[in-house]
């Protein structure tokens, strides 16, 4: 009970940060229609400007600045490299930001070293919330729970409740439309991109010194938040939201569960031993292909449902 | 492209050597590169050349065959690393298997045995792949190629975890009777296998797959009109894909002798995409020039800096914004101006467009290699170097070179090519009155 308590809000703080993430990138996804492979690196970024700027001016104000800076880095792309390159198709704009997030994985490595930087959890947040038996809980998970759900809510209200908000709705299914009627889709598209990248960088400044700030952060985030994305399902947010707790949920217990299917058969009597054919995939345990988990979700989504959970349209 | 295709058609038929020429003259290349460096004194060939070319030509091979997906079906793949892989750990498994029984297969067939490899391989990814196209097709290839990296570290029989498969090429089945145990025999006989890989790669551009493919990647709704079904033609051309990406993962394993994870492996799949893209998608030979340069850039440019593969991100990321045709793109450009006989008239602009790229490029160079100095190459005590001189690279006056050069080149280059770009403009325009471009 303890631990199904434990993982689970460990889970839900883990599919918050996710849906920083993949929010962002669903909608850019959905509506212009580009996989962005540089989202990733604005986590990455994010992560990395926060450490930075927490050096000088503390955590708070970081948390402020850093998505800001991020947020302009990805206005400018979109409007100087994803604009021109936009004639040539959606492959070229993969491309391009596929390249991008090769040169950022290495300017990061120039800048910051190829090791782990030391980005701490702010000392005001440094202290156990509450005991669940015996299992403290931080407070800083909290907080990160607190951020996103705050970010939820405002990007809901954003999107419903404004003028602005309603637009974009209409230009994630019809962008030529929302054109004829005379709203500037050019520019929907730069601050949608923007702000995009903006929530990854937030991700980034809270998730960075909850997980670990290095290099391959972004290589390593990036296929899960595609996963994320195609498992919701292009144009719905809803789907992203759920499909982000899932998938928290899903790899924070394939963690906490060790076994395989070794175990499972010796349970019922049969004892595998290295003898055994097929002994091999039979011995590897949950945690090894939780690991694996996301690609073939991936995989098996794109084949058999390319609309994801609740998609308006095939990916 | 349509417009280089007519220039191409609206020539009188050339002789067999013009139209050909171009692959006597690689094979004579191939054959004679390495006796340039032959090392005279000791009476050997120079090692680090010869691993060099080799490299070349396995990733020519490869990239060749990634090509087949990206340039004539219109398919990004992010795995293709998977078919060259599983292709190299085939070769791998059946040399060790020829140590181990004696069995009689010929070392000079390895290759082929890494083709089929790469076939099984492509005949399983593909069926799963080829469901989607554009988008959906990069990102299950990416899938499958994250797995299959994943499950080569966890499952030890076949993979050999991290350790990878370690092999002996020495193994005496030669019909020939070479023994390869010399880097130089094992380079000829890649020189043989990647002839006859990209000559068959070249002859499967004609035939009606080939041509199919093509179709649906320009129209894919006309193509199923006509009657195909555009999934049949990304599976076969998948398939042998994986054939032709197996051959080359059989030549790596050749010349390697050990096969790791790394081969299955996303950077693996980048390569072979920088190199199809950079060379150039659009034409045959393309991949080729890619697959130079990007194996010369990781081996040549990597011994001066740590940089490369920045510089490598920064070359791919301007083809993408300026020149999609990549470097074969830029070459084919010319053909329509060259054929009016006014090419010379571009030497002027063309200088005038260099020198301001020189300094900026400089500029930038410079800059990278001192952040880089300063924040990794410092700490392990190297020392700082640029173009053969040494600077302080402590110097405020070295870090205001670099940067001014950086913005005073880009500013100089912007309004240099606004030049060249009217004088551009004015050729193809005379180009197309004369009726050699349409």
């Amino acid at each position: 009970m303890e631990l199904f308590v434990v993982s689970l809000l460990n889970g839900l703080v883990y599919g918050m940060l996710l849906f920083m993430l993949a929010s962002g990138l669903t909608l850019i996804f959905s509506m212009m229609g580009v996989l962005n492979f540089a989202h990733a690196s604005a986590y990455m970024l994010g992560a990395y400007i926060a450490y930075t700027l927490s050096l000088y001016v503390g955590f708070w104000i970081a948390l402020l600045i850093a998505p800001i800076i991020c947020g302009l880095i990805g206005a400018a792309i979109e409007m100087w490299g994803l604009r021109r390159v936009h004639k040539n198709g959606h492959i070229a704009e993969l491309l391009l930001t596929f390249g991008l997030a090769l040169i950022i994985e290495k300017g990061v490595q120039m800048t910051w070293g190829l090791m782990a930087v030391p980005y701490r959890i702010p000392n005001g947040l440094d202290f156990p919330l509450f005991d669940l038996w015996g299992t403290q809980f931080p407070a800083y998970r909290a907080f990160m729970l607190l951020i996103s759900a705050l970010m939820f809510v405002s990007i809901w209200l954003g999107l419903t409740r404004t003028r602005i908000g309603l637009v974009i709705q209409a230009a994630l299914t019809h962008p030529d439309m929302v054109g004829a009627l005379g709203h500037n889709v050019p520019r929907i598209f730069t601050l949608v991109f923007a702000a995009g990248t903006a929530l990854a960088g937030l991700a980034g400044v809270i998730g960075g010194n909850y997980r670990v700030t290095e290099p391959g952060m972004a290589f390593s985030m990036g296929p899960i938040v595609f996963v994320v994305v195609v498992f919701g399902g292009l144009g719905s947010l809803t789907g992203c939201f759920i499909a982000s707790i899932l998938m928290g949920l899903i790899q924070t217990f394939a963690v906490v569960f060790d076994y395989s299917l070794a175990d499972l058969l010796a349970m019922v009597g049969f004892v595998v031993t290295k003898a055994t054919p097929g002994s091999e995939f039979l011995m590897v345990t949950m945690p090894r292909i939780a690991a694996l988990l996301p690609f073939i979700l991936l995989v098996a989504i794109l084949v058999l449902r390319p609309r994801g959970l609740m998609g308006t349209r095939d990916t | 492209m349509s417009a280089h295709a007519n220039a191409f058609t609206a020539m009188p038929a050339p002789s067999f050597l013009r139209r050909h020429g171009i692959w006597f003259l690689m094979l004579a290349l191939m054959l004679v590169l390495p006796w340039l460096f032959y090392d005279h004194d000791r009476g050997r060939h120079s090692g680090f050349v010869i691993t060099l070319l080799s490299e070349m030509a396995l990733m020519s091979v490869f990239a060749l065959s990634y090509n087949m997906l990206l340039g004539q079906a219109g398919l990004l793949s992010f795995g293709h690393a998977v078919l060259f892989g599983i292709g190299a750990y085939f070769v791998a498994h059946t040399l060790n298997w020829i140590k181990a029984t004696g069995i009689f297969i010929p070392v000079e067939l390895m290759p082929l045995v890494g083709g089929l490899g790469g076939l099984v391989c492509g005949v399983i990814a593909g069926y799963v792949a080829t469901k989607q196209r554009a988008t959906a097709f990069a990102m299950i290839t990416m899938g499958i190629g994250e797995l299959l990296t994943a499950a080569a570290l966890m499952f030890m029989t076949f993979f050999g975890g991290e350790g990878g498969i370690t092999t002996d090429r020495v193994v005496d089945t030669s019909v020939f009777g070479i023994a390869y145990t010399k880097p130089i025999q094992v380079y000829y006989l890649l020189v043989a296998w990647a002839m006859i890989a990209a000559l068959l790669l070249y002859l499967q551009t004609q035939t009606p797959l080939g041509r199919m493919a093509n179709a649906s990647r320009d129209n894919f709704e006309r193509t199923q009109f006509v009657g195909y079904d555009p999934r049949v033609i990304r599976y076969w051309q998948f398939i042998l894909a994986g054939f032709f990406a197996g051959i080359a993962g059989g030549m790596y394993c050749l010349v390697y002798e050990i096969v790791t994870f790394d081969t299955l492996a996303a950077v693996k799949s980048a390569n072979a995409l920088l190199a199809a893209y950079i060379g150039g998608a659009v034409g045959f030979i393309g991949p080729i020039m890619g697959a130079v340069l990007v194996v010369g850039m990781q081996s040549g440019i990597s011994l001066y800096s740590s940089a490369w593969l920045l510089y490598l991100g920064v070359i791919f990321i301007l083809m993408v914004m300026y020149a999609p045709g990549g470097l074969l793109g830029l070459f084919a450009n010319h053909i329509p101006i060259a054929r009016t006989g006014r090419l010379g008239e571009l030497f002027v602009p063309y200088l005038r467009v260099i020198i301001p790229t020189l300094v900026m490029s400089l500029g930038f160079i410079l800059f990278v290699e001192l952040v880089i100095h300063h924040t990794i190459n410092a700490a392990q005590g190297k020392k700082f170097g640029i173009l053969g001189m040494r600077p302080d690279p402590g110097s405020t006056l070295i870090w205001i070179v670099a940067i001014v050069g950086m913005i005073a080149g880009a500013l100089w280059l912007r309004q240099a090519g606004r030049g060249f770009m009217t004088k551009w403009s004015a050729l193809i325009e005379d180009a197309k009155t004369k009726g050699i471009m349409s």
